[in-house]
């Protein structure tokens, strides 16, 4: 029986862009589903009925949900190519922490960098810078997180990257002047055909991030 | 070279309780070390300088931080025997799943129940209760979340077992008539004799919540 894989997903989504990568490194057909997300499509709230969130990924009819879960199926089911996790589990078990440090501490202060202002704009870009020269520490002379080989925790972080213009642009301030190695670490990644494939134009982005902004922040 | 498994702990943690459980369920010999939060160890901040929270697991003199996460390690590692998590990959998800659920949904309501009081701890019983009711339906007629076997769902839903009765306590209500299912599935967790082993009786835990609330001015 052929696999029938469709992803429903929101074109500038971090998140999205974890599970479009992986399904790609291990050369996965898959039908990508653009949600509206101010009116979310009757399938994404039966597959998602907790969170009603994107991105679901629907395998043979079955939904997997949570990004970072469905990058761990993907690279369970899809075992025979480019693993995504290490084989030893000293190894997994670091790269599901900072997976995990980049879920709690990243999407948080991100947030408040582009649809805040003011002293809590100042407060969330200093958090953010923070956590990003962490993560450059954590990544240290390696090539990618995870070693020699592009995995889990590069797929966890790289889409944020499609976000850093609006950051820089809404908050005055330059990710590479604080974080250079990892500007180069992402550089590397946007080399990988998958990484290419799957992630929209920053600017685009950046348009996307300036009309919400004004929800948040009426000029 | 035999394994030395160090856990840096504190007794009322439903975190720590994961890591002792998972350990206890494979039958690892393993030292614990009680933490003392408010003058952590120099162990525990060079272990753990990202967050400086127990539990950690110390294995062979390598770090793993966060509870779930070090259930799953002791899971790959002793692998001989009780699984924890399933083998099916779809299973796998849905346990994950669940799992992060639990932290996201169960863990703010519970805080709150405990520290605060009036409106705020009243509408923090509601989300508890609301949040419970969705982990029941998800249990359905299953003894445990995994199935006809203790998981890692389970696991990660004994931490919060143990704290029922202080919670039902301090913010006066019942949990067993709003999801008798759960209570029903959370009394044969408790029974269990690597949980029986890791947990500490309700007693000292009520005695241990109402110390908190003095701190919290409540």
């Amino acid at each position: 029986m052929a696999n029938e894989v469709i992803l429903l997903d929101f074109w500038p989504s971090m998140f999205g862009m974890r599970t479009r990568i992986a399904l790609r490194e291990k050369g996965v057909e898959f039908e990508y589903r653009e949600e509206d997300l101010r009116n979310k499509s009757p399938l994404l709230l039966q597959m998602n009925p907790i969170h009603k969130k994107i991105p679901v990924l629907i395998h043979n009819g079955k939904p997997v949900n949570e990004s970072i879960i469905q990058v761990q199926y993907i690279d369970e089911v899809w075992s025979h190519k480019n693993p995504i996790l290490p084989s030893d589990p000293y190894q997994r078990a670091q790269a599901r922490f900072w997976a995990d440090f980049i879920d709690k501490k990243l999407y948080d202060a991100q947030r408040k960098v582009w649809a805040t202002k003011g002293e809590e704009q100042e407060a969330g870009k200093k958090d953010f810078i923070e956590i990003l020269k962490t993560l450059e520490s954590e990544l240290g002379d390696k090539p990618y997180f995870g070693g020699d080989d592009f995995g889990y925790v590069d797929i966890a972080l790289i889409g944020f990257y499609t976000w850093f213009p609006a950051y820089e642009k809404f908050a005055n301030f330059s990710i590479e002047s604080e974080v250079p190695k990892l500007i180069a670490w992402v550089k590397k990644c946007l080399q990988r055909e998958s990484v290419a494939k799957s992630l929209p134009d920053p600017e685009k982005v950046t348009e996307f991030v300036s009309e919400l902004r004004k929800k948040f922040v009426p000029e | 070279m035999a394994d030395e498994v160090i856990l840096l702990d504190f007794w009322p943690s439903p975190f720590g309780v994961r890591a002792r459980i998972a350990l206890r369920e494979k039958g690892v010999e393993f030292e614990y070390r009680e933490e003392n939060l408010r003058d952590k160890s120099p162990l525990l901040l060079q272990m753990n300088p990202v967050y400086k929270k127990i539990p950690v697991l110390i294995h062979n003199g390598k770090p793993v931080c966060e509870s779930m996460n070090v259930v799953q390690y002791i899971d790959e590692v002793w692998s001989d025997k009780n699984p924890i998590l399933p083998s099916d990959p779809y299973q796998r998800a849905q346990a994950r799943f669940w799992v992060d659920f639990v932290d996201t949904k169960l863990f703010e309501p519970a805080d709150k129940i405990w520290q605060t009081k009036g409106e705020e701890q009243e509408t923090a019983k509601k989300e508890y209760i609301e949040a419970l009711k969705t982990l029941e339906s998800e249990l359905g007629d299953k003894p445990y979340f995994g199935g006809d076997t203790f998981g890692f769902v389970d696991i990660a839903m004994t931490g919060y077992y143990s704290w029922f009765e202080a919670s039902e306590k301090l913010a006066n209500f019942s949990i067993e008539p709003e999801c008798p299912t759960l209570m029903a599935s959370a009394k044969r967790c408790l029974q269990r004799e690597s949980v029986v082993k890791s947990l500490h009786d309700s007693e000292k835990i009520l005695a241990f919540a109402y110390k908190i609330r003095k701190i919290y001015c409540v």
